[in-house]
């Protein structure tokens, strides 16, 4: 077996809301080895920051979290105590979020902030701190790190506040990086540097890399393998080429209709839409997520829950239940449906 | 922080001096000074000869002039009931009110800032619920009369502490209590407000993210933040303690400031109760600026403004 880092099994968090029990993940698996970049995609709202803090524990107090299996190096992560997962956090595993403009504390300086990352995990002198740091500043990016480290966050735009977040997280060389969106609050002119940025240091370092973004363009270059999230679930999931070059799911296809294709798609050009309403996940849902929005739904689809089927000897999974017949003839069932 | 420092100092000097201005208008507050001085039933020339000797004649610019002076040197003119020089009698009582106001300050905020904290760790709990009911009670309750409850509980039928004069420490407490219950409240609510919003804030979820105890993340991460608000409303508070401690001195008879001026304003002595308004403006005044600086120390942000 290779080296499994992050393993991910039947995950499931839901919320209480006003109108009964939100089931915003249902049963999600995955699993991150070292040197892999794992990306989740999917339309808003379909669970995956919620997927991410389950993993870091992080959820909103009143959130509860199941799971079959969810270990980091063969340690669990749940029904273990807070210290313990304390430990864990920020060490072994970091997190990068949405928005670096709020993530950074206003009142501490960015040395400061950085270097409480290192001591609180490791014993080491805070001179040697400050010079991780440093170097590591330096290693995202940041010129004359050395003074940036007297700096607050207010004097640092928000590309630099993220890499800042970046380096941070780099401090105690974690196995595992989960980045949430780590660039959809930033300027387009630096989100994929950002992103390269990730890829780079992930290979660097040799660690799993969990990668949720809305850029499929840059999914397609880094991923190792692919997460479709639909509505709380994994609907597609498979390597890189296998997810991109030949997807299965009708989901997953309208999705990479949405990418604009260079040279292809005309500049101003209205770029394509899934039409339809993700479905409430409040309360049980009967049969496949996606039947309200799919041009391909026949009635055994909202008879019973669809399973994720995995094709044979093979990591790429789909779940629906018209996946073979309709992966035969994709053109023809394409134009059929229009 | 120099620099912010400089201004917030100019803004003090501004702010003393304007006040200076309105208590040397209070001369002419109760029209002519000299007939209010003569008392009823004065003779002209009397009127004429005490508007002399206290240079009321003169052009009113001067007279602020040479009173601001005056002050600046430590001479806030003679009293008119007890004919000494104003300062000594100010001077004298001026401590008692500052270890007054210290003490209520401090037993205020001591009750305030932790409740505030308790109550936003665990909304809904118990803490909170008692954190409520201590803001109602202190915010519908006068200062008098709980003052006036103590003495009577404490005091009257417990007898556990001396009501009244200034003899040992164990007379202080009973004001203090009764300043310190006033500001409370408002203090606390804003801990607790400030506490909330700083607990659900992204940087507080990334010092968690650092794997940081609970303890490290309450204290470093999100006090310092929430009470950057509270710190300002303390000083205001504070400037109503002043205000209420002409109550509780009286109540207490505790020879400070605030019986000073309750007997001043009996005796209608002008330069007393002049010096008296000047001398708590300028306490709050220098207060003020000190929050300030402290607001600036909290937060980065502040300092570049
Ligand atoms: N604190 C919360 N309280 C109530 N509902 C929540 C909370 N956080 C998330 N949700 C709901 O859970 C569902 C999943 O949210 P999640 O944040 O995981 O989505 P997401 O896939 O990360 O979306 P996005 O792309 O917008 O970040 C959504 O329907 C959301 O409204
Ligand atoms: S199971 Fe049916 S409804 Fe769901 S995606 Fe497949 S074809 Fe569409
Ligand atoms: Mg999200």
């Amino acid at each position: 077996m290779s080296d499994r880092i992050l393993t991910v099994e039947g995950l499931e968090v839901s919320l209480p809301v006003p109108s009964g029990t939100l089931n915003a993940v249902q049963g999600v698996s995955f699993h991150v080895d070292r040197g892999e970049t794992v990306c989740i995609v999917g339309e808003s709202g379909c669970g995956k920051s919620l997927t991410a803090l389950a993993i870091m524990d992080l959820l909103p107090r009143r959130a509860r979290r199941v799971a079959r299996t969810l270990t980091l190096l063969g340690d669990p992560l749940i029904g273990v105590p807070e210290t313990k997962m304390a430990d864990l956090r920020g060490n072994r595993m970091g997190m990068i979020f949405q928005e670096p403009m709020t993530s950074l504390n206003p009142a501490y300086t960015i040395g400061n902030q950085l270097e409480e990352a290192l001591l609180r995990h490791r014993k080491v002198p805070r001179a040697k701190a400050r010079e991780r740091a440093v170097h590591l500043l330096e290693r995202v990016g940041i010129t004359a790190a050395g003074q940036r480290l007297r700096q607050y966050p207010h004097q640092l735009s928000g590309g630099l506040r993220q890499r800042v977040m970046i380096a941070m997280a780099l401090m105690t060389g974690p196995d595992l990086i989960i980045a949430d969106e780590p660039t959809t609050a930033l300027d387009v002119t630096i989100q994929a540097q950002i992103l390269h940025l990730l890829a780079e240091l992930q290979r660097e370092f040799h660690m799993g890399l969990v990668l949720i973004t809305h850029d499929l363009g840059v999914v397609a270059r880094i991923a190792t393998r692919v997460v479709v999230m639909y509505a709380g679930q994994v609907v597609e999931t498979g390597t890189a080429a296998e997810v991109f070059g030949a997807p299965r799911h009708p989901y997953t296809r309208g999705l990479l209709d949405c990418i604009p294709i260079p040279g292809k798609t005309k500049r101003g050009e209205h770029l394509g839409t899934i039409p339809g309403m993700v479905p409430s996940l409040v309360g049980q849902m009967e049969g496949c997520h996606f039947a309200g929005r799919c041009n391909y739904v026949i009635d055994e689809c909202r008879a019973a829950p669809i399973p994720l089927v995995s094709a044979p000897g093979r990591g790429h999974a789909v779940r629906c239940i018209r996946a073979d017949e309709l992966s035969r003839q994709p053109a023809a069932a394409e134009e059929g449906a229009a | 922080m120099a620099i912010f420092a400089l201004k917030r100092l100019g803004v003090a000097l501004l702010v003393a001096l304007t006040v200076s201005l309105i208590t040397f208008s209070m001369n002419y507050l109760s029209g002519d000074p000299a007939i209010t001085i003569a008392g009823e039933g004065a003779r002209i020339e009397d009127i004429e000869n005490i508007r002399r000797y206290y240079g009321f004649d003169r052009p009113i610019l001067v007279q602020y002039w040479d009173w601001l002076w005056n002050a600046l040197h430590g001479d806030l003119g003679r009293s008119y009931s007890l004919r000494v020089p104003v300062a000594d009698v100010i001077f004298e009582r001026l401590p008692t009110t500052m270890l007054l106001g210290a003490c209520a300050i401090t037993f205020g905020l001591t009750l305030a800032i932790p409740l505030g904290v308790l109550a936003a760790v665990k909304p809904n709990s118990f803490f909170d619920r008692l954190a409520l009911t201590l803001a109602v009670v202190g915010q519908a309750m006068p200062t008098f009369w709980f003052g006036l409850t103590l003495i009577l509980v404490f005091g009257v039928m417990l007898r556990w502490l001396p009501i009244t004069g200034q003899a040992s420490w164990w007379n202080f407490v009973m004001p203090a209590v009764a300043l310190g219950y006033n500001v409370a409240p408002a203090v606390m609510r804003l801990t607790r407000a400030g506490m909330l919003e700083v607990l659900a804030s992204d940087y507080i979820r990334t010092a968690r993210a650092k794997g940081l105890r609970p303890m490290k993340v309450l204290f470093k991460h999100a006090l310092r933040n929430a009470v950057i608000p509270v710190v300002a409303l303390a000083a205001v508070q504070f400037g109503f303690m002043l205000g209420g401690s002409i109550v509780i001195e009286t109540i207490f008879q505790i020879n400070g400031l605030g019986y000073l001026a309750w007997e001043s304003i009996q005796r209608k002595d002008l330069p007393m109760m002049q010096a008296i308004v000047l001398i708590l403006s300028i306490i709050y005044v220098v207060i003020t600026f000190l929050a300030d600086m402290l607001n600036a120390f909290l937060d980065p942000r502040i300092r570049v403004t």
